[in-house]
């Protein structure tokens, strides 16, 4: 039940204001917006959202990953120096 | 478009069955055999003993729910399912015999639309449907139709494929992507609302397998159905005493069944699939086999995805290297499902 | 997938493992005392397992599994209760499919639908809303689950069929609120736990406040983590800095989902739906204050049970059985004299082994036959063979 997946909104329903289209690879399914629509439905078209059981429940932060993955990449340089330090040690 | 449905009087044995056995089936799988209008059809053995030195004999029911799914119906499946099962066994599907049993009130143009559909498959395949049966129960005391097909095809002396003839190294292909086939059903039975960029991959796998019988080094073949592509690898272990690992990373999968995976928290090797082969064999065949099956459309993505091991245990190993035991699920998850 | 694979990539996930191996010798613990890393959620337990992560932890630290399956902490006879209920022929029974096999005293929904009752298995709570609709003779009963992630979920259903004056629905209220479960859990006084890795959607809903008190009042540091494989090492790693630099505080890795505040709409939603209603029995647990939850005022006419009058059932657990003991961390299914031999996803004693939550479901898919030496070290001895 914590089963919650990255999708992507590409449509809004015409008659449900709650209601949108999402994607989640190459899946279209319909959701439920009412818990991530701030003041203006439009503009969550394009953006990526968290669903869970029919809803969508946090819109996506994409900014922080990308800092995420980059922080994690910067690990991977660090890690290099701390290996030749380390194999020198030996 | 007419509104005329399937009624007790179909399955009488009285006129009117001979009038819908006349125009739909005689019409739609026309040949020598069924012409002839005989109890049972009459086949030559020597048109067998010219091709091989054994008779792959083997039978199937179909129930499958919904009946039209895209990619196909239920008659389709029912050519498409047996047909395959001789053709694993190094067979060439050349006879079938099938049985319906029509739920009153059953409308006639869905019951054309299947039986064209197994008429087209037949053909395509070479295959004739020369004897049958049809009997009609009252309403609810079946679900719209189920068929039982039955099929018989030579086996070329010169193959021996089984499963008991599998050796510790060989390699372990599948023919293309996993799951297609259960995804579509899921999506349709349960409702699930998506739009899926995948249908059933249901097919006559015949011409792929053909190429394979003159080559050495293959040691077993099986058609993945219910139970995925999971189930065969069990076979393969139970019929040969050993295990199999199998690499997470190399299972072809299209994305809309990945998706329904993780959505539903699914795994793609569990799926059914009605037109896919997994094949056991030796390490030395593997190229030659893998250029084989993509020369052909149905074999277009086939890739190696494991191989057999002296451990008797059949393991997955994951995206970070890790292998966990493959188990099989303890019931099918989707109920008639072919 | 985007925002799925990246935090899959091996090459990663190989650079966090060194890091932690690195950080792992500077701990005050050892592989015959590890730092007991309690991972609340059963979407973190089938993670960990599918991915093999507890394999790969340096020998200092071991994943427990907590009470996070809000199916497998509901006592069993609320199971009962749902299937009589479900028996009666003017209902429509709906619930989440991994409900479906779980065992009360009588048996499980899948078994009352098979001598007769109208269950149904659905994706959404919606989806049983829009049977409400299109079934106005008919009474349709949705059986609420979860912890707040989807508490949510069914408050907006609630909140439409209200609007949209749906007399023939109802919900059979079984939500749980996390925080008293993992209060209750640091009181126990046989139960050690070192850290925890909170669960990235339950938190998404309620923000990071509400677990404050867990390193404020017990000391304990604990890291909100996401559910790929890169996101629970990199929550690991982070604690395992954390009990390096001896500090302990709150901390959140799955920033791209969760906003420390939580989803304020969300948080509104649950509000007006439900309440807090005084102490309530969990298995392993025991009764928890302030733990139940029911419908508000306003939204009584919605409960199932103030509708159809169920009757209460008691139900006690097997006495091999150890769910509680599993629920705790007090033991790895495994260890569980039932698991695998009469305890099965086919004839389940217990939720924990049928629910997709569930650790010994988790642990029955994906370690079933491994033998005794694979067992990460720290673990107790068998009690059977």
């Amino acid at each position: 039940m914590c089963i919650g997946i990255p999708g992507q909104i590409v449509a809004l329903h015409e008659q449900h204001s709650d209601h949108a289209w999402a994607e989640v690879c190459g899946l279209r399914r319909e959701v439920n917006i009412a818990l991530v629509c701030g003041d203006s439905r439009e503009a969550l078209l394009g953006s990526w959202v968290l669903i869970h059981v029919g809803f969508a429940l946090a819109r996506l932060n994409e900014q922080e990953a990308q800092e995420t993955l980059a922080a994690l990449h910067a690990m991977e340089e660090l890690e290099a120096d701390v290996a030749l330090f380390l194999a020198g040690e030996r | 478009m007419t509104a005329q449905t399937v009624t007790m009087a179909h399955g009488s044995g009285g006129r009117a069955m001979q009038q819908m056995i006349e125009r739909m089936f005689l019409q739609a799988f026309d040949n020598p055999w069924l012409n002839e209008r005989e109890d049972g059809a009459r086949l030559s053995l020597a048109d067998f003993t010219r091709q091989g030195d054994r008779l792959a004999f083997s039978t199937d029911s179909y129930v499958i729910d919904p009946i039209f799914f895209p990619g196909g119906n239920i008659g389709k499946l029912a050519v498409c399912g047996t047909a395959n099962d001789l053709a694993v066994c190094g067979a060439i599907p050349t006879y079938l015999s099938c049985g319906f049993i029509l739920e009153e009130g059953l409308p006639l143009d869905d019951l054309q639309s299947i039986v064209s559909a197994m008429a087209q498959t037949a053909q395509q395949a070479g295959i004739a449907i020369v004897t049958g049966d049809t009997k009609v129960v009252q309403r609810g005391a079946a679900d719209k139709i189920f068929i039982n097909t039955a099929g018989i095809g030579a086996i070329p002396t010169a193959v021996k494929w089984a499963a008991s003839t599998v050796q510790p190294g060989d390699k372990i292909l599948v023919s293309g992507t996993l799951g297609d086939h259960g995804a579509t059903i899921l999506n349709l039975r349960e409702q699930l609302g998506m739009d899926l960029d995948v249908q059933s991959d249901c097919a006559v796998l015949a011409p792929l397998i053909a190429p394979l019988r003159l080559l050495p080094g293959v040691h077993a073949l099986r058609d993945a159905t219910r139970g995925g592509v999971n189930a065969v690898l069990h076979e393969f272990a139970g019929a040969s005493g050993l295990g199999i690992s199998i690499e997470e990373n190399a299972l072809p999968v299209k994305p809309a069944v990945r998706g329904i995976c993780e959505l539903l928290g699914l795994e793609a090797l569990n799926f059914a699939n009605e037109g896919k082969l997994v094949l056991a064999v030796s390490a030395r065949a593997e190229q030659q086999v893998l250029s084989v099956l993509r020369n052909h459309p149905l074999g277009a993505d086939a890739v190696t995805i494991g191989e057999m091991t002296a451990n008797p245990q059949v393991c997955l190993r994951g995206a970070l290297g890790v292998s966990r035991q493959l188990m099989l699920p303890h019931a099918e998850p989707l109920p008639r499902i072919c | 997938m985007r925002f799925v694979d990246e935090f899959r990539d091996p090459a990663l996930a190989k650079k966090l493992l060194e890091r932690l191996n690195q950080q792992a010798t500077r701990l005050p613990f050892t592989a015959e005392k590890p730092m007991r890393i309690m991972e609340v959620c059963g979407g973190h337990t089938h993670a960990i397992f599918k991915f093999g992560l507890d394999k790969l932890l340096p020998p200092p630290l071991e994943f427990i599994h907590g009470p996070g399956c809000p199916v497998c902490v509901l006592p069993m006879g609320r199971i009962d209760a749902c299937c009589e209920i479900a028996a009666r022929p003017d209902v429509i029974f709906c619930t989440f499919g991994d409900a479906l096999r779980v065992p009360g005293k009588q048996g499980s929904l899948l078994q009352a639908r098979e001598r007769g009752a109208d269950v149904r298995v659905v994706y959404s709570p919606l989806d049983a809303l829009k049977l409400a609709r299109e079934n106005p003779g008919r009474q349709v009963v949705f059986f609420a689950l979860g912890f707040e992630t989807t508490m949510p979920v069914t408050a907006v259903t609630l909140q439409q069929a209200k609007r949209q004056r749906l007399g023939n629905f109802s919900v059979f209220c079984q939500h749980i609120s996390l925080m008293p479960t993992l209060r209750s859990l640091l009181q126990q006084d046989d139960v050690r736990i070192d850290a925890f890795l909170a669960p990235g959607h339950v938190t998404m809903i309620t923000g990071t406040a509400p677990y404050r008190f867990i390193h404020q009042q017990f000391g304990k540091p604990l890291v909100v983590s996401g559910f790929e494989p890169l996101d629970i090492l990199q929550s690991v790693l982070m604690l395992v800095e954390q009990v390096c630099e001896s500090g302990c505080k709150t901390e959140n890795q799955y920033r791209r989902v969760v906003p420390e505040e939580g989803n304020l709409l969300a948080q509104r939603a649950i509000r007006e739906v439900f309440q807090l209603a005084g102490s309530s029995e969990w298995r392993g647990l025991g009764l928890i204050e302030a733990s139940a939850i029911s419908l508000t005022e306003a939204y009584a006419g919605f409960d199932a049970e103030r509708r159809f009058t169920p009757g209460t059932y008691a139900v006690a657990d097997h006495p091999q059985a150890r769910c509680g003991d599993v629920l705790t961390g007090r033991c790895k299914p495994h260890q569980c004299p039932l698991f695998g031999t009469a305890c099965t996803p086919h004839n389940a004693f217990g939720a924990l082994m049928v629910s997709s939550e569930g650790a010994c479901a988790a642990w029955y898919q994906y370690r079933h036959q491994e033998t005794p030496a694979e067992v990460p070290p720290g673990a107790a001895t068998r009690v059977t063979e």
